[in-house]
Order: C-alpha cells, then structure tokens, then sequence
C-alpha cells in the first residue's frame, strides 16, 4: 500500500478499527474499519468522503483523543497514547473565544500547551511578535486588536489556523475548515493554506467533502466511504507544485476531480444496493 | 420627534398617564383613602413619614443586600458544581428544581422557630429566594461549551479546569450578570415577605403595620420605596453587564 517505502512514515495507522462505546462493539457497529495508511513526514493529505463517513473519527484517532478499539496507530515514530500536542486542529466553525482579541486568541493555546505555558509570562513580548508575525502572514495584520465579530467570516478562520499553528505543531489537522466560506473565499484561503504549508512543511491531514478543494492542495487523496467507515480509494496526486489557482481550470486537474468523483458515486450505489 | 428620542420617553410617559388616570379615577369616583389613595395622598405620605420611611427602607435595603450576597457566593460555587460535572448535575439538579418550586412564603414561619423575630429570617429568606437563577445561569453558561473548542484545548493537553477558567466562566459572564438583574428583585421580594411575617423593622414590617391601621397611603409609600430600591439596583447590574460583557451583545460569529 506504501509508495513511500524506505523512509519511515511520520502517520503510521495499521488496521484501526473504532467503535464509540463497548455496546456498539459488541454489536460489530464500527466508525470507522480496517484503517490502514502511512504518510511520510511533510506530506499534506486529504480525506474526502459523504457525510458521516467517520472523517471526523479519523481526527479524533490521529491527535489521541480517542484510542482505536483495534489496531495501533504510531506517529512521528511512538505509539499514540495520549492527546498529542504536536498537533494543531481547526474546524468549520472558527471558535473563536468572542470575549478575546484576535492576538489573545491566537495566543491562547501557549497558555495552555507546555513548555510555553509556564514560560508565558516570561515571554510574552516574544509570543506576541510570533503570533503577529503568523497573522500577517496570512494577511491579518492590522486586526490584532479587533474582536472576532468585528471581523468577516474569512478572516475568522484564518484566525482559527493561526490558532492552530501558534505553537509550531508538527501536524496540522483541518476538519472542513473552509465549509462555512463563500466559493470566492474559499479559494483565496486554499491559497493561504498552501503558503503557509510551503513555507513550514508541517503534516496537514485535510478532512473535506470537497474534491477540488483536496485536489489542489493535497500530495495524497484518500476516499472514505459511508457506513462502513474505510477508505476506498488512496490516489496520489502528481500535479505539479507551486499549484496555481489556475490549474483547477485544467483538463488534468478536472480529470482527477472526475477520477475522484466517479469512487465517490461507486460508494454511494454500493450503499444504496447494501440497504434493505 | 424622532424615534429614538420617542423610544427613550416612551416608559415616562406611560408611568405618567398612568399616574394621571390613577388620580383621576380616585378623585371623580371620591375613592376613600383607606381603601385605596390616589397617588397624591401618597406622595403627600411619604413626605410626612419620610424619617421613618427612609430609615425602614435603608434596613431593607442593607438586609437584601446581605442575603443577595450569600446568594452570589451560593449560587456561583453551585452553578460552578452543577455545570462543570455531570455527575453533580445528575446528583444536585431535580433536588434545585424541587426546591426552587417550594413557595419561600412557606419557609418563613420555619425560620422564625430556628432564628426567632429579626434580621435572620429576613437575610436568610432573600438568600434563598435568589440564588436559584444565578446557579442555573452559571450552569447554563458553563455547559455550552463548543465541542470542537474543547478538542482544540484538550489536545494540547488542557485539564478540565484550564477549559473552565479560559473558556467557560469568561463564557458564563453575560448569563451571570442577567441572572443578577433577576435575582436581585427577588431578593427583595423575600426580605419584604420576611419583614411582612417576622420583622420588627424594615419596608415590610413598615406596610405590615400600616395596612393593619388602614393607612394605606403610608402603606403605597412602602411600595414605592421598595420598587424604586429594586428598580435602581436592576439599573446598576444592568449598566455593569454592558460595561464588563458588551462582546456579548454585539452581533455573533461567523457573519
């Protein structure tokens, strides 16, 4: 299943199987089945699927904030025990704490995640340069001081990424990040991601129902499907990087998209033949 | 005039007619005194018992104010309880809300036997009758906790109480400060029924006596003075909650 043999993989999910509670279990009722991928380190993935398909199971599985009730799933090299602060996670909605600034959010998992939260008070000039800095690279500067409603949609999720980024996470996790957005900011935030990703060479694991959205960002598509929880299909994607918003107008972007979408559609009929 | 200057008079006016229709009444139909006064009868009491009625009112004021603090002390460790925990809630909530439903009226005569006449059954009358919103208020904040925000923390290896004083009280704040501006009227009510059953002073004892000697206009004035009282804190609580909460209150995320 690995193409990437020889180095070894920074994800590393050998057969995860996850029901919720014992009861379930006992029943055979999985979220997600037979889960088995490697990602080598800085490389960006994207997992897209139906609703409900268990992506957001996988999250939960790949940060340690659920442990597989089969299956071993070892990261950066260790098995997961535990919450891993390696790890960022941004979501649909920027949940944002409406009482803080924008900088005061950004900041506030340094507050939290150790070593920093002891050094806090100790560094916070330095912190806040840190964090100023991730704003204005994805083109905040200036609303540091702003509170969340005072600024857009768009702009309320990049916050939220920086959020997630503030403590130099070795793994990025983005669950539907840019579902909320209009199509035109959508995109521009593709571009934002890319940069950043390009510029850190973070792991980004990408949960989306979008298939262009994961086409132009990812190295590796993986499809989920729905009820079982498993992956279809794995398809890597070879376009070449810088990728230009220009390319998702090209007939090998397209043809990927289409790829993509006919084991999406196969999903479904399978599904729709299974039900009784 | 404008709306908004018509909006600001608006409860002014209405206070106003109604105060007109209210003298009016009494003086065509010649209602008696000492079944009902026309609020210049009142007025015209409250300046002759003024020294007595401020001293009763300032006795109100300071023993409602006395259990309004142990009910904020009371009903914020509750709520902290009963919203932080699962456990607490299942244990502590149907035992609130059955004695939340109790009439506190019933309670009083069961104060006077333990603390006798005074200032006891008062306090502790206005503690009980107000504590109750705060805690479901507190609670209520506490709980709705996105749970997306929570993983954020969680994974970054936040223990409970780091989510509850980064991101559930600052959260619970708004419900706070409303629960206040209710909890601080109630609080009166009790002190006043305390006083009305087992006071020897105080607005209640005050319009106790007053209405046992039909001198209803002394009695109207203790209403006043209580209502204004309630009115003026409302109006506080309601100042600070804007001044300390006002992210609440402007617009929502994801606009």
């Amino acid at each position: 299943m690995s193409s990437n043999a020889g180095t070894r993989p920074f994800v590393d999910f050998d057969q995860v199987w996850l029901a919720y509670n014992d009861e379930l279990q006992a029943k055979g009722q999985y979220a997600v089945e037979d889960i088995s991928l490697q990602v080598t380190e800085g490389e960006f993935i994207a997992i897209v699927g139906p609703s409900g398909c268990g992506k957001s199971t996988f999250m939960k599985l790949a940060t340690g904030l659920r442990m597989p009730s089969r299956g071993t799933i070892r990261i950066d090299g260790a098995p997961v025990t535990g919450p891993l602060k390696i790890s960022g996670m941004s979501f649909q909605a920027p949940s944002l704490l409406p009482w803080r600034s924008t900088i005061d959010n950004v900041l506030l998992p340094l507050e939290i995640v150790e070593p920093h939260r002891t050094q806090f008070k100790a560094r916070r000039a330095e912190y806040r340069e840190r964090a100023q800095q991730l704003l204005r690279s994805v083109g905040l500067a200036g609303y540091e001081d702003k509170l969340p409603h005072q600024l857009s949609g768009g702009m309320q999720q990049r916050a939220s990424i920086c959020r997630a980024l503030i403590h130099e996470p070795k793994m990025l996790l983005l669950d539907e990040p840019f579902g909320a957005l209009d199509a035109f900011t959508r995109e521009e935030l593709w571009c934002t991601l890319r940069d950043l990703w390009t510029a850190r060479r973070f792991n980004v694991i990408l949960v989306t129902h979008d298939l262009r959205e994961s086409v132009f960002l990812a190295d590796t598509v993986y499809v989920m499907s729905k009820s079982p929880g498993r992956f279809a299909a794995r398809r890597h994607i070879d376009l070449p990087r810088p990728r230009d918003l220009e390319l998702t107008y090209t007939a090998a972007f397209t043809d990927i998209v289409h790829e993509l979408r006919g084991h999406i559609g196969a999903i479904r009929q399978t599904s729709a033949a299974a039900a009784p | 005039m404008n709306s908004k200057l018509r909006e600001r008079w608006a409860p002014v006016l209405t206070a106003a007619a109604l105060l007109a229709v209210w003298q009016l009444g009494c003086s065509l139909f010649s209602i008696a005194d000492y079944i009902f006064p026309s609020p210049l009868t009142i007025v015209q009491a409250m300046r002759e018992f003024a020294g007595p009625i401020a001293e009763a009112a300032w006795k109100t004021f300071w023993v409602t104010m006395l259990g309004f603090a142990i009910a904020i002390v009371v009903g914020v460790l509750l709520g902290f309880l009963v919203g932080s925990s699962r456990l607490a809630y299942a244990a502590l909530y149907p035992l609130l809300i059955g004695f939340n439903a109790v009439p506190k009226a019933a309670l009083v005569p069961i104060l006077i036997v333990w603390f006798g006449i005074g200032l006891g059954p008062g306090i502790l009358t206005a503690f009980l009758i107000s504590f109750f919103p705060i805690t479901v208020n507190i609670a209520t904040g506490l709980a709705t906790l996105e749970p997306e925000l929570e993983d954020v923390l969680r994974v970054l290896g936040a223990k409970r109480w780091d989510v509850l004083v980064k991101v559930g009280l600052p959260r619970s704040m708004p419900y706070f400060y409303a629960s206040l501006k209710v909890a601080i009227t109630l609080a009166f009510v009790g002190t006043v029924l305390a006083e009305m059953t087992a006071g020897d002073s105080g607005i209640g004892y005050l319009m106790q006596t007053a209405g046992s000697q039909q001198r209803m206009p002394l009695a109207f004035a203790g209403l006043v003075a209580i209502g204004v009282m309630a009115m003026t804190m409302y109006e506080l609580f309601s100042v600070i909650e804007k001044r300390t909460t006002g992210w609440a209150h402007r617009g929502t995320q994801g606009g």
